[in-house]
């Protein structure tokens, strides 16, 4: 017997959950595939709304190879993730072409389930996640539709949904439950260490603009109490004391286990939620107090024992007014010292002068800033090109850069005047985020500043383009940008509606990421400790897996049961009067109606005969009359059927 | 009460027509849904007495047109005469113009007179040298034919036999109801002494009731699932059309009153399947089946909801 051949709604239902499973991998589909598997699923309805015959075989089959082709040229080979699931999509949407059995029907459906779960090996946001659950609830209503008869569309999707949702409870056990590994749960091996935005542990003239086009969040602060100031908001990162002319690079460090200086002052205390980077340099406010399991270099960094590859979690006390390096060992006040032979003559030349004219180290500093405001530099996102001699022609040709130009011309000129001197870099400022109170750092927010040594007061924060653009420390960057068109649409500030907007945007990303990504094992752990299971390993979970689903199910089966209304109890009784029939011999058709049943049995038992037609009346009259029956002839007719003991 | 009357009907009809309750309740149910009926037997079993008796009972103006194969339709609708004196043509009502009309033997008339009455049956109106004449009110038409396979008849086509309600076959009379008719009264004369049951009006109240028969949402299922099977499983060429499941369910409640109730059974269902759907169905393949064949498996493959 042939298989049943598709109805026409059952064919747009695949073509619906099909659509909606592969349009959100079109974002990483190469194009070429993207626009084949769109012209697929266009043909195929097509075909499906005049219900014209399918394809030839062979011509799925080039079709198939054509497929392969662009995977090979576009990959260069058909393993791994991207060419996996492009191989995937393409394949789906051909598979649909030569769909036209239920059971082929079923294969779509779950080739598209599995591709759903696909998404999620790309981005796990919740976009993603609702664009999933919406593709499940067309899968869903697909695999409806090709077991039952013909129903309204929007019957079908409600249906599809109710099933969805009657889900929920099981999913949430075995999310909660589910015993957890270490590491981000979608990423492949060969994701975790691709390259992201983000700050790198060079510099070099650019490299900051570049940063600051990016609208990606970095990383998120909570802080306990009050914000610092603007002003204060200095988050530190990789420091940069080797200088070879054009590229600032980290200087030899030696790291402990606790910071090499006493806190004191004034603290903020804050939750950083880091987006990976994957970089093992974390991201404090001057200077974090001791935590265990961290490292502190001696040139005052934080970092972290792993690269930070997954999304983490930091708890920190900073003190912002903690002296640092007050003796500095000479090693590194050397390296601070230090500029490469033959590079910017004209900026050690003033350097030389300042030196001479200066009467010690502080003044040489307040006459270099001076120097630096009074010389006009342009605070720029994309300043005129440098010569061989960065500084030099920042300093006096072009006289506009970005932040990371003023940091390095500021160290250079301290240097050749025999001051300390190093670049910092990190990020400045951060919005804030009024609809769950989080400071948000994005990587526009990069910036470069410098340190100087001081005897007395060790390593003093200077931000020589604070002398230049003030607005920029104080408001950000788009404060300090006359014409904000060249910022990423979301760092502007002149679109009230729009910061609104994303500020909402953020804090639900923000609630996503630490409640459903970022529950690790570790928070597995604190739940559960809370629930009084203080060090459960993976028996104890599968036993809570277990005993919880069995619970959602039991209260999920109690629920149904529940909702069979009292008509319901009519037909349970009289199952049950059948089923006692049946066991003495006298069966009930399933196409026999009540009384039908009752006369036959009236000729075979007469003995029986008066209490059957009553209780097969009484069942007609309940179950087929009008609802306005008598409440006696219900109870009548439970009680008799109670009593009903044939032999 | 509606009930009552009914009960009078079945037991008046059942002293002329002896041994066919189930056929006199059947064509009794017919006419209370305000169908049409088919009465397919062969000569001699009853047919025609069954219309006269309905007609008496039911106190409505009675014409028999025996259909033959010379016919013509004007034989049936009427004609128009040229009047003389006033220099017009006139219509002149043909017999069709009666609450109820015996079409006997419907099948030995050409397709075109058929068609005549057919038309009528449908409109309930004659249109005639461009006007309409509208047919009394009630209108039925009670058809009698001679199994097909006689010489000398015009089989009706499938179009025209949805428009009747149910079709009907009496079939012999059994041993003790064939004894009774052999040693009782001649049926004319029985026939002639019956008096009206129903008293003007009283159709009517009748039509209302029937009408008023509670059909619940479990019976609409019964009707739709037997629907749907005789659409979709393979052994029927031809599906039941939403007019045969309008015309089932309307059948049934007249059956359900008939019986007495309230209410529609699935049993009232399974009753009047028969007729009703008997001259719908088409068996797949070649080889013909009897209908009750196909309608008792139409009902023993559709479990009750």
């Amino acid at each position: 017997m042939t298989e049943p051949r598709l109805r026409r709604d059952q064919s747009g239902w695949l073509l619906a959950s099909t659509t909606l499973t592969l349009a959100p991998h079109a974002e990483h589909l190469p194009l070429a595939l993207g626009a084949l598997c769109a012209l697929l699923l266009l043909w195929r309805g097509i075909l499906a709304h005049t219900g014209r015959a399918l394809p030839h075989r062979l011509l799925l089959l080039a079709l198939a190879a054509g497929i392969v082709a662009i995977v090979q040229i576009e990959f260069k080979h058909l393993f791994g993730k991207d060419p996996g699931i492009a191989l995937l999509a393409g394949l789906l949407s051909l598979k649909l072409l030569e769909t036209d059995s239920v059971r082929d029907g079923r294969a779509v459906v779950l080739l598209s389930f599995f591709m759903q779960l696909g998404q999620f090996l790309y981005q796990q946001n919740m976009a993603i996640a609702a664009l999933a659950l919406l593709g499940s609830v067309a899968a869903i209503a697909s695999l409806l539709a090709l077991q039952g008869s013909v129903t309204a569309p929007r019957l079908r999707a409600g249906a599809a949904t109710r099933l969805v949702l009657q889900g929920v409870p099981l999913m949430l056990v075995l999310f909660v439950l589910f015993p957890r590994v270490q590491g981000p749960l979608w990423g492949l091996p060969a994701d975790a260490y691709s390259s992201v935005t983000g700050l790198s542990n060079s510099m070099a003239p650019g490299d900051m603009a570049r940063l600051s086009e990016s609208s990606e969040i970095a990383f998120r602060a909570a802080f306990e109490g009050d914000l610092p100031p603007p002003a204060e908001r200095y988050w530190r990162g990789p420091v940069l004391s080797r200088f070879d002319g054009h590229t600032w690079r980290p200087g030899r460090t030696h790291a402990t286990d606790a910071p090499a200086y006493r806190s004191q002052g004034i603290a903020h205390s804050y939750t950083l939620t880091l987006e990976p980077h994957n970089q093992s340099w974390l991201l404090a406010l001057d200077f974090p107090g001791s935590v265990p399991g961290l490292i502190y270099t001696d040139n005052f960094q934080l970092l972290s024992r792993e690269p930070v590859r997954s999304r983490q979690r930091l708890t920190l006390v900073s003190y912002p007014h903690t002296p640092v390096g007050l003796d500095e060992s000479p090693n590194i006040l050397r390296q601070a010292l230090d500029l490469p032979a033959g590079f910017n003559p004209r900026t050690r030349e003033l350097g030389a002068r300042l030196h001479a004219e200066a009467n010690g180290a502080d003044d040489i500093v307040t006459r270099t800033i001076a120097h630096f405001r009074n010389s006009r530099l342009r605070y720029t996102l994309d300043p005129a090109p440098l010569g061989r001699d960065d500084v030099d022609s920042f300093l006096f040709d072009t006289q506009q850069g970005f932040c990371e130009h003023f940091s390095a011309a500021f160290v250079v000129t301290l240097r050749a005047a025999g001051v300390p001197a190093r670049v910092v870099t990190g990020y400045q400022g951060g919005e804030f985020n009024p609809v769950d109170g989080t400071l948000v750092i994005r990587q526009s927010d990069a910036h470069a500043w410098t340190e100087v040594w001081l005897a007395g007061q060790g390593w003093v924060r200077i931000d020589p383009t604070a002398a230049s653009a003030p607005l920029r420390i104080q408001n950000g960057l788009a404060a300090a940008m006359p014409d904000s068109a060249h910022l990423p649409l979301l760092a502007r500030t002149d679109l009230a509606w729009l910061r609104d907007l994303r500020n909402r945007l953020d804090a639900l990303d923000n609630s996503w990421n630490q409640w459903v990504l970022g529950y690790n094992p570790a928070r597995q752990k604190a739940l559960l400790a809370a629930l009084g299971f203080a060090e459960p390993d993976w028996q104890v979970l599968t036993a809570l897996m277990g005993a919880a689903s069995a619970i959602v199910m039991g209260l999920l089966t109690i629920w149904a049961l529940r909702r069979r209304s009292s008509a319901d109890a009519i037909d349970r009784s009289w199952t049950r009067f059948c089923r006692r029939l049946k066991t003495i011999g006298y069966e009930r058709a399933t196409w026999e109606g009540p009384l039908d049943f009752a006369e036959r049995l009236a000729r075979q038992r007469p003995d029986l005969a008066d209490t059957v037609r009553r209780i097969a009346s009484d069942y007609a009259r309940l179950r087929y009359g009008p609802a306005d029956a008598d409440p006696a002839l219900g109870q009548r007719f439970h009680q008799s059927i109670k009593n009903f003991r044939p032999r | 009460m509606p009930i009552h009357i009914a009960n009078r009907l079945v037991a008046a009809a059942g002293r002329i027509i002896l041994g066919k309750e189930h056929a006199v309740r059947l064509a009794l149910a017919c006419v209370l849904a305000r169908g049409h009926l088919l009465i397919e037997d062969i000569p001699g079993v009853g047919k025609t007495t069954l219309a006269h008796v309905l007609a008496r009972l039911l106190g409505l103006q009675f014409q028999r047109i025996q259909f033959t194969s010379d016919m013509l339709p004007a034989d049936i609708v009427g004609v128009s005469v040229f009047d003389q004196r006033d220099g017009a043509f006139r219509f002149h009502p043909g017999p069709v113009f009666s609450q109820l009309v015996l079409a006997d033997e419907i099948n030995r008339a050409t397709p075109k007179a058929q068609s005549a009455l057919l038309e009528a049956m449908e409109e309930r109106q004659i249109s005639a040298e461009g006007r309409t004449w509208p047919l009394p009110e009630p209108f039925f038409v009670i058809a009698t034919q001679n199994p097909s396979d006689q010489i000398g008849t015009f089989a009706l086509p499938e179009s025209q036999l949805d428009r009747f309600l149910m079709r009907i076959s009496l079939g012999y009379p059994d041993r003790a109801a064939e004894r009774a008719l052999l040693a009782g009264e001649d049926r004319r004369e029985l026939l002639a002494q019956l008096p009206a049951v129903l008293q003007p009006g009283e159709l009517e109240t009748l039509f209302a009731a029937a009408r008023q028969v509670h059909a619940g949402p479990r019976i609409l299922d019964y009707v739709q699932a037997l629907l749907a099977h005789s659409r979709e499983a393979s052994g029927f060429s031809l599906g039941l059309s939403p007019r045969a499941g309008l015309a089932l369910l309307a059948a049934a409640r007249a059956w359900a009153l008939l019986a007495g109730r309230d209410h529609v059974l699935p049993e009232d269902i399974q009753a009047v399947l028969p007729a009703v759907a008997g001259h719908r169905l088409r068996p797949a393949g070649d080889a013909p089946q009897p209908a009750d064949t196909l309608t008792r498996r139409l009902i023993e493959a559709v479990a009750l909801p």
